[in-house]
C-alpha cells in the first residue's frame, strides 16, 4: 500500500486539491514551529542576560500570534480535510455510478451489489482519517525535519550534523522492526482471522445449534476462541509495540546525543544559552514527526484500502458495452428477428451460449426451455444489448409491402437506446425501488398518466391488491417490493410491460418461484400482454409452455439438434 | 452504565495500564522540565556536582518514558482483549434463550454482524475512552503540581490551559459530531438505498431506458449529502482549535506569569525555564481526548442497542419442573393452537389442527408468510402458542426441556449454518462422539456422496466462510446429515426447495425425503415440487387455520403436474 495512492489523485480531484491545501498548511505548520521556538528561547534566556528590567513585549507578541495562529491552523486544517474527504467520496461514486450503468449487467468480479453499495458510501468513511490524520502527518513529516534542520545549521552547525548523521536511524530501524512485526502478522494471519471471526459464526449459527442441541456448549467454545485471539494477538503487538518503544527510545538518546554536546559547550562557555536552548527545543521537532507519520500509517489503512478498491473497480478496462453505430431501428411490429450462429462466450469454462440459429416472426409467442446454463438468459441479454455475440449475428429482417424486398439490419449496428425502447423485459426476480408503486411503473414510461397506470395495473391483473393497499399505488414499497408476494410482484413487473407497450416482449422464467395458484395467475396476464406483440418467453413450467406458438429447447438446439 | 460492569474480569490490569500510561506521560514533562533545568543551570557554569542529580534525572526520564509506555500499550490491550472475550460469553449466554425468535430483527447476515461490531463497540470505552481520561487527568495534576510546586500562579495558568483542552475541547468534538451525525444520518441512508437500488436495478433501468435519470437522482442525493457534509467540516476542527488554543494560552500565560516573578526575583532563572517549557509536553496528554469523547457517543449508541436485545423476554419459558422425555415412538399433535410472535402482535395461527402418526409424511403448503414458519417454530419450539398445546407422546412441549424435544424433532432449514471450521467439525455438532465411518456413511444417505468423494481433503475439508460455500442443495443435505446423525425421529423440512431452479428442487425433495425414509416428516414449502412424495397435502390459510389442499393439488395431481413438467421437457 502507498502512502499517496496516484490512483486516488487521479481519480478524485479534491484530493489533489486537498494536498496543495494541506502542502500549505504544512509548510505554514513548519514556519510556526520555529518562530514559537525562537520567541520561547528568547523569553527563557533575555531576562538571565540582561540585568534589571528588560523589554519583552516583542517576544510575547510574537509568541501571541504563532499561538493564535496554530489555534487557526488547527480548525483550518481539520475543517479542509474533512470538506476534502466528503467530496473526494463524492466523486469516487459518481465515477462508480457511471461505470456501472456504462458496463451494464454482465459485471464481473466486483462483488455483491450490498457490498459496493457498502463500500461506496460507508466503506469509504474511513477516508476521514486519512485526510485529516495521515496526510497531515505525511506532509509534516516531509515539511518539518529539512526545515528544522536548515535553522539548526545556522545557529549550531555541531548540533545540525549529529542530526543529519542520527537521523537516517529512524527510518531504517523503523523498517527493519516494522517488517518483522508484519512478517510475524502474516505468519499468524489465518489464525488470527479464524479466531476473529469465531464469535460472529457462532452466532450466526445459533439456531442450527440450537436445533443439534449444542448451544450452550459453545459459550466455553467462545471463552477459550478469545483466549487464543488474545494470544495471538498478543504474541504480534509485543513485537509491533516494541518496535515502536525501541524507535522512541532511539529518538530520545539522539536528542539526549546533542543535548550532551550543548551541555559541555554551556559550561565551558563556547556557546550562548539563547543558542543552546533554541537547538534543544528545536532538535524534537526533527524526529517527532517521523514517527508520527508511522503511528498514523495504520489509521489510514482502512480507508485506503476502501478507496482502494473503489480505484480498482474504475481502472478495470471495461468489457466494452454494445455501443452500436447508430443506425435508426427498423419498427419491431413489422420485422422478423434472424439469428445466425449466434455463440456468446464470457470466458469461462463452457460457452454462455454455443451457435443459435433463430428466427422469429412479428407476432410469433416464442417459448424457450433447456436446462440451467443452456443459455436462455444469455440469449435475452443479447437481445437486449446486455451481452455483446462473440459470433454470430442478430439481423432485423423487414419486408417492404410494396416491392416486397428485404431489407437487413444488424442489432450491433443500431442506435441501442431506440432498440430497447421497443423491447418489455420482465426478469425473473424484477427490481423495485424503495418508492411509490406509481413511480415503479413509471420507470417503464415515465410519461404514463394515472389512467394509463390504473390500465396497466388492471390488464396485468393486480389492480385488486394494489387498491387493497393503504394509499392504492401511492403506496410505498420496501426494499425488494417488500411487503409484495413473489406473484404479486411479478404482476406489478407485467404491469410495467403492458405500460411499456412494446413490440417485443421478452419474459425470463416469469412464474419460476411461483406458487401454482399465481402462477395461473400470472400465465392469464401473459396471454393478455402477448395479443398483438412478438414474445420470447423463457419458462420451465408449462403453464407457459402451453401458450406458446412455438417450442425450442436450447438443451437440444445447442447440442446440434435443430429445435 | 452498565456496560462498566463488563471490565470486572481485567479490572487490576486496566488500573496498571493507566498507571503506566500515566507514569510514562509524566516521564515526558519531567524529562523536559530536568533538560530545560539543566541547560539554564549550566549556562551559569556551577560546580559539575550541583548538576549530577539533574543529570541522573534526565537518563532515568529517558529511559522510563518509553518503558512505561511499551508497558502500558501491552497492558492495556491485554485487558482489553480477556474483557472482550468474557463480553461475548455473557452477551452469548444471554442470547441463546432469546434464538431465534428475538432475533428476528437481527436475522439477516449483515444485522448479526452489526450486534457483533456492537460488543465490540462497548469494548472500546475501556481502552479507548477510559484509560486515556485517567491518563490525561493523572498527568495533568502531576503538572500543575509541579507547577505549583515552582510558581503558584502558573500552576494558575496551566490548570486554565488543560481545563479549555482537556474539558471543554472534548466536550465541544463530541457536541459538533453529534450534530453532524444527526446531520448527516438521513442523508447518508437515502443515497445508501439510492445507490442500492442503482446497482440492483441497473439492468431493468438500463432495459427501460431510465438509467440516465435514475443517475441524475442519485446524483443529486450525492450533492446534498456532500452539501451537508461541508457544512458539517467546518464543525470538525473545532475541537482541534480549542485544545491548540488551551495549549496556547498555557504556554503564553506561564510565560508571562514566569516573566512577571522572576523580574521581582521571584524566580531563579532555571526555575524559570521550567515554567515556560512545562507547558509544552504537559498537553501531549490531551491529544486523545477529543476523539475518547467522540468514540464515547458511539459506544453508549451501542451499549444502549446491546441492552435493549439483552432485556427482551425470551419466547419460550423454561418449566420450573420438566417432565422426562417419553418413551418413542411419537405421535406430535397440536390441537386448536393459536400462535403469535409478540403479545402485541396478530394471531398468525388460529386454531390449527394436525396429529402426526410415527412415520407419516405431511406437506404443508401456502403462500410466502401465511404461517409456515410459526408451525415450523412451534415444532421446534422456538415459540410457544399463546392457546392450544402441541403434545409429544402426549406431553406438552412447555413440560419438557428444550433439548429434549430437539432430541426427538431435527430441522433441516434452507439457511443452515455452515461453521467457518472443516467438515467433520461441521457434522459432530450432531453428534460428538460419531466416528469417521460414521459420519461418512450419513454424507451417502443424503447423497453426498460423489460430492464427498470429490474432496481432496475428505473430513478435513473447510466449509464456511473460508473454506467457500456451498450450493443451496448442498447445504439442505448436509443439514439432513446431521439429522440423521443425531437420529430424531421427526423432522421437519424448511422450505427445502427455495432459491432451488425446478429440476434440481425436484430432485433435491425426492432424495431428502429418501434418505428420511422411516422418520415423521413435516415439509414446509410454497412450491409444487415434491408434492407428489407425501401421503397428505395440507394448505395454511391466510385467516391462519390448516385446511386439506383443494382439489387439484392433492398427491396424485401433483404427481400429474410432475409428469407434465417432464414431458415438456423432454
Amino acid at each position: 500500500m502507498k502512502p499517496l495512492d496516484p490512483r486516488l489523485l487521479r481519480h478524485a480531484a479534491a484530493a489533489r486539491r486537498q494536498l496543495c491545501v494541506a502542502g500549505a498548511i504544512g509548510v505554514a505548520g513548519a514556519v510556526l514551529t520555529v518562530t514559537q521556538a525562537f520567541a520561547l528561547a528568547d523569553l527563557v534566556t533575555r531576562p538571565l542576560q540582561a540585568s534589571g528590567a528588560v523589554r519583552l513585549r516583542g517576544p510575547f507578541i510574537v509568541l501571541a500570534a504563532v499561538l493564535a495562529a496554530r489555534t487557526v491552523l488547527a480548525w483550518a486544517g481539520e475543517a479542509s480535510a474533512y470538506r476534502a474527504a466528503s467530496a473526494v467520496k463524492s466523486q469516487l461514486r459518481r465515477a462508480l455510478f457511471r461505470r456501472v450503468l456504462e458496463v451494464g449487467p454482465v459485471r464481473q468480479d466486483t462483488g455483491s451489489d450490498g457490498d459496493l453499495a457498502t463500500l461506496a458510501t460507508r466503506g469509504t468513511d474511513a477516508l476521514d482519517g486519512y485526510f485529516s490524520r495521515f496526510l497531515p502527518a505525511l506532509i509534516t513529516a516531509v515539511v518539518t525535519p529539512p526545515a528544522v534542520l536548515t535553522v539548526l545549521a545556522t545557529q549550531d552547525p555541531l548540533s545540525a550534523v549529529i542530526v543529519l548523521v542520527t537521523l537516517p536511524l529512524v527510518p531504517v530501524f523503523g523498517f527493519l522492526l516494522g517488517s518483522a512485526a508484519a512478517r510475524r502478522n502474516r505468519e499468524q494471519w489465518s489464525t488470527l482471522t479464524t479466531l476473529a471471526g469465531h464469535f460472529l459464526d457462532v452466532v450466526e449459527g445459533l439456531t442450527t445449534l440450537l436445533v443439534v442441541r449444542r448451544a450452550t456448549v459453545q459459550v466455553a467454545a467462545i471463552r477459550r476462541a478469545a483466549d487464543e485471539h488474545r494470544r495471538a494477538t498478543m504474541a504480534t503487538l509485543r513485537l509491533a509495540f516494541l518496535s515502536s518503544a525501541v524507535l522512541e527510545f532511539l529518538t530520545t538518546i539522539c536528542v539526549a546525543l546533542v543535548a550532551v554536546a550543548i551541555g559541555l559547550r554551556l559550561l565551558s562557555g563556547r556557546m550562548d544559552l539563547r543558542t543552546g536552548l533554541l537547538v534543544l527545543i528545536l532538535t524534537p521537532e526533527v524526529y517527532w514527526p517521523l514517527r508520527q507519520v508511522a503511528a498514523q500509517f495504520h489509521a489510514s489503512g482502512e480507508g485506503l484500502a476502501a478507496a482502494g478498491r473503489l480505484t480498482q473497480i474504475l481502472d478495470t478496462p471495461a468489457p466494452a458495452p454494445a455501443r452500436g453505430a447508430g443506425l435508426p431501428v427498423p419498427d419491431l411490429t413489422r420485422a422478423s428477428l434472424r439469428i445466425e450462429g449466434l455463440s456468446v462466450d464470457y470466458g469461462r469454462a463452457r460457452p454462455a451460449l454455443a451457435t443459435l440459429d433463430l428466427r422469429v416472426t412479428p407476432g410469433e409467442h416464442l417459448g424457450v426451455a433447456g436446462p440451467s446454463g443452456s443459455g436462455k438468459s444469455t440469449l435475452l441479454a443479447v437481445l437486449l444489448g446486455f451481452a455483446t455475440p462473440s459470433q454470430g449475428r442478430v439481423l432485423i429482417e423487414t419486408a417492404d409491402g410494396v416491392s416486397g424486398l428485404i431489407d437487413l439490419a444488424d442489432l450491433a449496428d443500431l442506435d441501442l437506446d431506440a432498440w430497447r425502447s421497443q423491447i418489455a423485459w420482465v426478469p425473473q426476480r424484477p427490481w423495485f425501488a424503495a418508492r411509490s408503486i406509481a413511480e415503479n411503473l413509471r420507470i417503464a414510461r415515465p410519461d404514463a398518466s394515472d389512467e394509463e397506470l390504473d390500465q396497466a395495473l388492471r390488464s396485468a391483473d393486480a389492480d385488486r391488491f394494489v387498491a387493497a393497499l393503504p394509499g392504492g399505488t401511492s403506496f410505498v414499497l420496501g426494499e425488494d417490493g417488500a411487503p409484495l408476494s413473489a406473484g404479486q410482484r411479478q404482476r406489478i413487473a407485467l404491469a410495467r410491460a403492458f405500460l411499456r407497450d412494446a413490440a417485443l416482449v421478452l419474459l425470463d422464467e416469469p412464474t419460476a418461484h411461483l406458487d401454482p395458484d399465481s402462477e395461473q395467475v400470472v400465465a392469464g396476464a401473459v396471454r393478455r400482454l402477448a395479443r398483438g406483440r412478438t414474445v420470447i418467453a423463457v419458462a420451465h413450467r408449462p403453464a407457459l409452455l402451453a401458450d406458446a406458438d412455438r417450442v425450442i429447447d436450447l438443451g437440444l438446439v445447442t447440442a446440434g439438434a435443430v429445435g | 452504565m452498565r456496560a462498566a460492569r463488563t471490565a470486572r474480569p481485567a479490572a487490576s490490569r486496566l488500573v496498571l495500564g493507566a498507571l503506566a500510561g500515566a507514569g510514562a506521560l509524566a516521564s515526558g514533562c519531567a524529562l523536559t522540565a530536568t533538560a530545560a533545568w539543566l541547560i539554564v543551570r549550566a549556562s551559569q557554569r556551577p560546580e559539575e556536582t550541583a548538576l549530577a542529580f539533574a543529570i541522573v534525572g534526565v537518563r532515568l526520564f529517558g529511559i522510563t518514558r518509553p518503558l512505561l509506555r511499551y508497558l502500558e500499550r501491552l497492558v492495556c490491550h491485554d485487558a482489553a482483549l480477556r474483557m472482550l472475550g468474557e463480553l461475548r460469553a455473557t452477551v452469548y449466554e444471554h442470547v441463546i434463550p432469546l434464538a431465534p425468535a428475538r432475533l428476528h430483527a437481527y436475522r439477516r447476515g449483515e444485522l448479526l454482524a452489526g450486534l457483533v461490531a456492537d460488543v465490540d463497540a462497548v469494548q472500546d470505552l475501556w481502552l479507548r475512552v477510559a484509560e486515556p481520561v485517567a491518563v490525561a487527568a493523572l498527568v495533568s495534576v502531576f503538572c500543575t503540581s509541579l507547577a505549583a510546586w515552582l510558581l503558584p500562579a502558573g500552576a494558575a495558568v496551566l490548570a486554565v490551559g488543560l481545563a479549555c483542552a482537556g474539558v471543554i475541547a472534548p466536550l465541544a468534538a463530541a457536541a459538533c459530531s453529534r450534530r453532524a451525525q444527526e446531520r448527516l444520518a438521513p442523508a447518508r441512508a437515502a443515497l445508501t438505498t439510492a445507490t442500492l437500488d442503482l446497482l440492483r436495478g441497473a439492468p431493468d433501468l438500463i432495459a427501460a431506458g431510465a438509467a440516465r435519470a435514475e443517475l441524475d437522482r442519485v446524483e443529486a442525493l450525492d450533492d446534498e449529502l456532500d452539501k451537508i457534509a461541508a457544512r458539517c467540516a467546518s464543525a470538525a476542527g473545532i475541537g482541534s482549535a480549542l485544545a491548540a488554543m488551551g495549549a496556547g494560552i498555557a504556554v503564553w500565560g506561564c510565560a508571562r506569569v514566569a516573566d512577571s516573578a522572576q523580574r521581582v526575583g521571584h524566580l531563579a532563572g532555571p526555575t524559570l525555564a521550567v515554567v515556560v517549557l512545562l507547558p509544552l509536553a504537559a498537553f501531549e496528554a490531551l491529544a486523545p481526548l477529543p476523539g475518547a469523547a467522540v468514540l464515547l457517543a458511539h459506544v453508549r449508541s451501542a451499549a444502549a442497542r446491546l441492552f435493549a436485545l439483552l432485556d427482551e423476554q425470551p419466547a419460550v419459558a423454561q418449566a420450573a419442573i420438566t417432565q422426562p422425555l417419553p418413551q418413542g415412538p411419537y405421535t406430535l399433535a397440536l390441537r386448536d393452537v393459536r400462535a403469535r410472535w409478540s403479545a402485541a402482535g396478530p394471531l398468525v395461527l388460529d386454531g390449527v389442527d394436525l396429529v402426526l402418526e410415527p412415520g407419516r409424511r405431511v406437506a404443508v403448503t401456502g403462500a410466502s408468510g401465511c404461517g409456515k414458519s410459526t408451525l415450523g417454530a412451534l415444532l421446534l419450539r422456538f415459540l410457544d402458542p399463546c392457546a392450544g398445546s402441541v403434545t409429544l407422546g402426549g406431553v406438552d412441549l412447555r413440560m419438557l426441556c428444550q433439548d429434549d424435544v430437539r432430541r426427538v424433532i431435527g430441522h433441516v432449514a434452507d439457511d443452515a449454518h455452515v461453521f467457518d471450521s472443516d467438515l467433520r467439525e461441521n457434522l459432530r455438532l450432531a453428534r460428538p462422539d460419531a466416528d469417521d465411518a460414521r459420519l461418512v456413511e450419513a454424507l451417502r444417505r443424503v447423497g453426498l456422496g460423489p460430492w464427498f468423494e470429490a474432496l481432496p481433503e475428505g473430513l478435513a475439508t473447510r466449509l464456511g466462510q473460508r473454506g467457500g460455500a456451498l450450493s443451496g442443495g448442498e447445504r439442505r443435505r448436509l443439514a439432513l446429515a446431521r439429522v440423521l446423525l443425531a437420529d430424531q425421529p421427526i423432522v421437519v423440512l424448511d422450505e427445502p426447495t427455495e432459491g432451488l431452479d425446478p429440476a434440481s428442487a425436484q430432485a433435491v425433495v425426492a432424495e431428502l425425503l429418501d434418505a428420511a425414509s422411516g422418520r415423521t416428516v413435516v415439509m414446509l414449502t410454497h412450491r409444487p415440487e415434491g408434492l407428489d412424495l407425501v401421503d397428505e397435502i395440507l394448505t395454511l390459510t391466510g385467516s391462519g387455520r390448516l385446511r386439506p389442499a383443494p382439489a387439484g393439488l392433492r398427491p396424485a395431481d401433483a404427481a400429474a403436474y410432475q409428469d407434465a413438467v417432464a414431458a415438456r421437457a423432454a
